[in-house]
């Protein structure tokens, strides 16, 4: 790490008393690094935030470089002309919530069984998932699969190929393994409980963590996925927001038609190049919002003793 | 991967598992119908979207067409692997692909072992806290917003980066249309994006080391940088072997969408990998050719499940962690 001047070095506290000069530097230096970093990482967020409230004219000129310049929320107000950013915006949320509540119950419907001990052909199960992480068909014969279903052009097609990552049910299973100790199944089953009636009354308020872990991963990944749906959907209507997004950041294409009136238009061509950024802080709210309420969560064990399942 | 072979062998539990042996594996199979059940829709889930592919990459062995399907389109055996490797595309293809993900590698592979470390030896809360929340963040952002934020900044016209340099009398410069740009972008936006999140594996190996065995370093008058390499780092190498066993597994296909994204006609030359030519082959041409696209496809997994296979072996004789 670099020896930067830049001073963010912690404000003075007395030292243990074991604390060596050379200790002491290595500490600021330490801190120093840590900052700039953060800084480095949070440079562009602020910049594109500030640039999304600023006035257009000073967008297209240049001269945003940290803080809004001559605050307009004009931007965020075009937004919600666009037909197909609306449209995308609550296809989105269709397929985040769906996608996230679906992958979860066939996760923990996976992850369950498979860490109970001593269950025959357990290890096969196993291997048949975890192989799948090492090797796939490949992207045309997933889309013959897909188109074979007939699900092409739906909902579905979305949804359902993304329903299970491996890696999430590893986890989860060993989260299983780790918090439901084998004594409380046998002593459950003396009572007479089913493992239907132990998984949904005891394991299932028990997992709550394992839950949210889950349900945020899911939702995220169905929020800011693109690709499945730019090659199995062509009817635009159920086009999640990153491809629109796409379109439009990326791809520079800015369809008129999409929006309703004229007077609108040339306000529009005005805002284009602002509506990219006001379009990046749209697009990026929603997983931001959630995961500050998750993160404890999986710092706190979730992803702990999970590579070597 | 196996973590039973992991648990301690107490008598009392070999007594349980002979008395288990005694119960004939039918009745056995029988008594957990509930759990296998609940198994049955992730593993219908599995056979379909998983699976079923794999046994449709045999159109990479036979000429497919839509209206004779998979099983009925005619066997033309390593047709299109021969015309793939024969190709002017083949070496350009594999040299992108493999320089990209080295670079990337290299470049980024022990970026979040430092900041691991450094936040293991931050000991203010609220700095950590704020250094961790913040550098977490661009996980969860979209990879079509990552190069979204990427167009804007580097924009020749508006964009904050050509101003700059502007400032110093540079410039302006299109680095999007340039071929010679293409890797650092990708690599080092790959780097802005995910060193935060990397992270978290090794802080949770860190914080299982003893403090005991820190303390007793101290009083053996060790200096934070000795602590560092004698403590720190060996309770962090196991991971760090089996995630980058992990990497060179997927080193003919990580960050497609990303490639895809940031390519155009004008860098193409760095840009194009093995899986945006499978793409393109297969989506973006006016005769999807899907058979030569498989064949490529399935040229890259096994290549690159050949490259995990070694790369553990390599790694079980040398490193002494493995992933299985």
């Amino acid at each position: 790490m670099s020896m930067a001047t830049a001073t963010s070095s912690p404000p003075g506290t007395p030292a243990p008393v074991r604390e060596t000069r050379s200790d002491r530097i290595v500490m600021i230096c330490n801190y120093t690094a840590l900052g700039l970093f953060t800084l480095a990482v949070l440079y562009p967020l602020v910049y594109v935030v500030s640039a999304s409230l600023s006035d257009p004219k000073n967008v297209v000129s240049g001269k945003v470089w940290l803080w809004p310049v001559g605050l307009s929320v004009e931007a965020f107000k075009a937004i919600f002309d666009y037909d197909s950013i609306v449209s995308g915006f609550s296809n989105s949320i269709v397929y985040a919530v769906g996608g996230a509540l679906l992958a979860t119950a066939l996760t923990l419907l996976a992850a369950y069984p498979l860490s109970r001990k001593g269950l025959p052909g357990k290890g096969l199960i196993m291997a048949l998932f975890v192989f799948t992480m090492m090797f796939s068909g490949g992207l045309i014969p997933t889309y013959l699969v897909v188109d074979r279903l007939g699900l092409l052009n739906s909902r579905w097609a979305i949804v359902l190929p993304a329903a299970l990552a491996v890696w999430n049910m590893i986890i989860t299973r060993t989260f299983f393994q780790s918090t439901i100790p084998e004594e409380l199944v046998e002593a459950a089953k003396v009572d007479g409980c089913t493992d239907f009636g132990f998984f949904w009354r005891i394991v299932l308020p028990l997992s709550k963590p394992i839950i949210a872990v889950n349900m945020l991963f899911y939702a995220v990944a169905q929020w800011n996925s693109w690709f499945s749906a730019l090659i199995y959907l062509t009817n635009e209507h159920l086009f999640p927001l990153q491809l629109v997004l796409r379109q439009i950041l990326i791809q520079n294409q800015f369809d008129p038609s999409q929006v309703r009136d004229t007077a609108e238009l040339i306000r529009m061509k005005e805002l284009q190049e602002q509506l990219k950024f006001s379009l990046i802080v749209i697009a990026t709210v929603p997983p931001l919002l959630i995961y500050p309420f998750v993160q404890k969560h999986f710092v706190k064990g979730a992803m702990v003793g999970s590579l070597k399942g | 991967m196996a973590t039973d072979t992991l648990v301690r062998r107490t008598p009392a539990r070999t007594r349980a598992r002979k008395a288990k042996q005694a119960v004939g594996l039918g009745t056995r199979m029988r008594r957990n119908w509930q759990l296998y059940a609940m198994l049955a829709i992730p593993l219908v889930w599995l056979a379909i979207f998983a699976y079923w592919p794999m046994y449709g990459a045999i159109i990479a062995f036979k000429d497919y067409n839509v209206v004779d399907g998979i099983l009925g389109s005619r066997w033309v055996g390593v047709k299109h692997f021969e015309r793939f490797v024969e190709s002017y595309q083949f070496w350009r293809l594999l040299k992108n692909t493999l320089i990209l993900h080295v670079y990337e590698l290299l470049a980024t592979f022990w970026l979040p072992i430092l900041l691991a470390l450094g936040l293991n030896m931050a000991r203010r809360r609220w700095y950590r806290r704020s250094v961790q929340l913040i550098t977490y963040a661009p996980h969860f952002i979209s990879t079509v917003v990552v190069v979204g934020l990427i167009v804007v900044i580097v924009d020749p016209n508006s964009g904050v980066l050509n101003q700059f340099l502007a400032l110093l009398g540079l410039g302006p410069i299109d680095v999007l249309s340039n071929p010679d740009y293409f890797r650092h972008l990708y690599v080092w936006s790959g780097a802005w994006q995910t060193m935060g999140f990397s992270a978290i594996i090794y802080l949770a190996a860190l914080t299982s080391v003893s403090p005991e065995l820190h303390e007793a370093a101290i009083v053996d008058g060790a200096s934070r940088l000795r602590r560092i390499w004698h403590i720190d780092l060996p309770a962090i190498r196991p991971v760090a072997v089996i995630l980058l066993i992990l990497n060179i597994g997927s080193i003919m296909s990580v960050g497609f969408e990303k490639v895809l994204l940031l390519q155009n006609t004008l860098n193409l030359q760095t840009s194009e990998v093995l899986d945006t030519y499978v793409y393109k082959l297969g989506f973006a041409s006016q005769v999807p050719q899907f058979s030569y696209a498989a064949a490529i496809g399935l040229f890259r997994s096994v290549v690159g499940l050949a490259l995990l296979v070694l790369a553990n072996a390599v790694a079980r004789r040398f490193a002494k962690s493995s992933l299985w």
